[in-house]
């Protein structure tokens, strides 16, 4: 893949814009999954991914990590095109994706121990994350002795320790139970708030899309294309309690759901 | 097994068929069959003489050799052809006839090809074996969870990486058993390769007391042989019970 643009962008848009996707397709043979899809992530902010099933946001989720190349158009992240994966980035996979063989510190070290950091710093590293999402004691288990929930932890853990600027999440709370993700709902908010990260974040939930999001893009399916970006803006800042009971809460997830209930089958 | 409340340990059947085989060699049905007393008697006298250590070294030297090379060149093998589409369209039906096939038949080519000497032993013995580790460890391949390829790659892991870190850990469970199948049928292979090839260790031995009716000895031999492939395999199982936990969790 030729990669003529090195050069920072305007200063302006590198600080407001950490991902941008452009004019992305992505065909599967004669299926056509993505077309000329465009859409940027604000950094620091979270943008969720939205649609009904087969809508294409893994796909694109995906190409944005550098797992998949677009058949055309362009990822930049940071102003630097995407080729392939990077260190600019992190994933959480739906299903864990953790070594069954190995021990939630390797598991949480994995990212680093790929880049190549001392088996003593980045064990040092993940232990300090392992605590931070609430797995300390832990750090010994397999991931077959952990409930769901906590393997999701370790997860996370992962891709935080690697502290990449982007975080790509694809669907990571569907495989858990409700009230698990509920708290990491509520967990995510505070971990947009305090790291200073950008996160995209993939899920078929209209009210967990709401109740996260910054900024909601939501696909249409067959081909997928973007067809509506909403920024809920006034109920950030009431409190993980209230968020539900608010009225511009109720009336997105009214809305998201009037413009996809024609899509499900 | 619980046998009158009383709890058996593993393998008390066997001590029913050594009564069995004792009691059939009292009687003097057949020459075939000497006690097992004599047979074990005899096996004592035979450990010791140079004739059986130096047959036990020969033998030992081709089989871990043709075990090493089956256990080296099938492993990488069957993982790429797990990992390749092309490559496993390119082996697999050659892996496949080579599995089933009457390799007995081969031997003599095989003797044509190398000689008459232990380089000889050593390829039957690794053909015998290779077949199947190659065979599990693709399918150990083939069934590994993608997200755990995509994970490896979505933090950077080279190819090497992938393959030592990855592939390898989590088709274990399988290339293990394979090599425990390859092993036993190693033993196959090994001994086939002494008797046709040429005559030397424990084949020779098989040869020495089968031609002379000196049953006792042939039956001690083949029970010490019995003993070290199942020795061999229960190393293996133990090994693969160790990677059980997450043999079903991937």
């Amino acid at each position: 893949m030729a990669m003529p643009q090195t050069k920072d962008a305007p200063e302006t848009a590198t600080t407001e814009i950490a991902v941008s996707a452009r004019n992305i397709s992505k065909n599967y043979g004669d299926v056509e999954a993505l077309r000329d899809l465009t859409l940027e992530f604000p950094r620091g902010q979270l943008t969720s991914l939205l649609g009904p099933s087969g809508c294409g946001k893994t796909t694109l989720l995906k190409i944005i990590a550098g797992l998949l190349e677009p058949t055309a158009g362009e990822v930049e992240v940071n102003g630097k095109t995407v080729t392939g994966p990077g260190p600019d980035r992190a994933f959480v996979f739906q299903d864990f994706a953790l070594l069954p063989w190995a021990s939630v510190l390797r598991n949480v070290a994995f990212g680093l121990e790929l880049r190549g950091v001392a088996k003593s710093e980045r064990e040092d590293k993940a232990a300090k994350y392992i605590a931070d999402v609430g797995l300390a004691g832990f750090e010994a288990s397999f991931p077959h002795e952990l409930s769901g929930g906590m393997r999701q932890r370790v997860g996370l853990a992962r891709a935080l320790s690697v502290d990449a600027q982007v975080l790509l999440m694809d669907e990571p709370f569907s495989a858990v139970d409700e009230q698990t993700r509920r708290k990491f709902q509520e967990d995510l908010l505070a971990l947009v708030q305090n790291e200073n990260k950008t996160f995209l974040f993939v899920t078929h939930s209209i009210e967990e899309a709401v109740y996260v999001s910054d900024q909601i893009a939501i696909l249409l399916p067959r081909p997928s294309r973007v067809s509506e970006i909403i920024r809920p803006s006034g109920f950030r800042d009431k409190g993980v309690d209230n968020i539900r009971r608010d009225p511009e809460y109720l009336d997105i997830v009214d809305q998201i759901w009037a413009s996809l209930r024609n899509y499900v089958e | 097994m619980k046998l009158f409340g009383y709890r058996l340990p593993g393998m008390s059947s066997l001590i029913v068929w050594g009564l069995l085989w004792e009691l059939v060699g009292q009687t003097g049905l057949t020459f075939f069959v000497p006690p097992l007393s004599e047979v074990l008697v005899t096996l004592f006298e035979v450990i010791g003489t140079p004739a059986f250590q130096k047959a036990l070294s020969e033998t030992a030297i081709a089989f871990f050799s043709g075990v090493f090379f089956a256990i080296v060149i099938g492993i990488p093998t069957g993982i790429l052809m797990g990992k390749s589409r092309l490559l496993d369209e390119l082996l697999l039906p050659w892996v496949n006839i080579f599995l089933s096939a009457p390799l007995t038949a081969l031997v003599p080519v095989l003797m044509v090809l190398f000689g008459f000497g232990m380089k000889s032993i050593i390829i039957t013995t690794t053909l015998f074996a290779i077949w199947i580790i190659i065979l599990n460890s693709r399918a150990g391949v083939m069934q590994i969870n993608r997200s755990l390829i995509e994970m490896a790659r979505s933090f950077g892991a080279s190819p090497m990486d992938a393959f030592f870190k990855i592939y390898v850990w989590a088709a274990l469970p399988e290339i293990l058993g394979g090599v425990r199948i390859g092993i036993i049928r190693a033993v196959k292979g090994v001994i086939i390769g002494q008797l046709l090839i040429s005559i030397v260790g424990f084949g020779a031995l098989f040869e020495l007391y089968s031609a002379n009716f000196l049953m006792a000895h042939f039956w001690a031999v083949l029970i010490v042989l019995f003993a070290m492939a199942f020795m061999i395999s229960e190393i293996f199982a133990y090994l693969e019970r160790r990677v059980s936990y997450y043999a079903a969790k991937r």
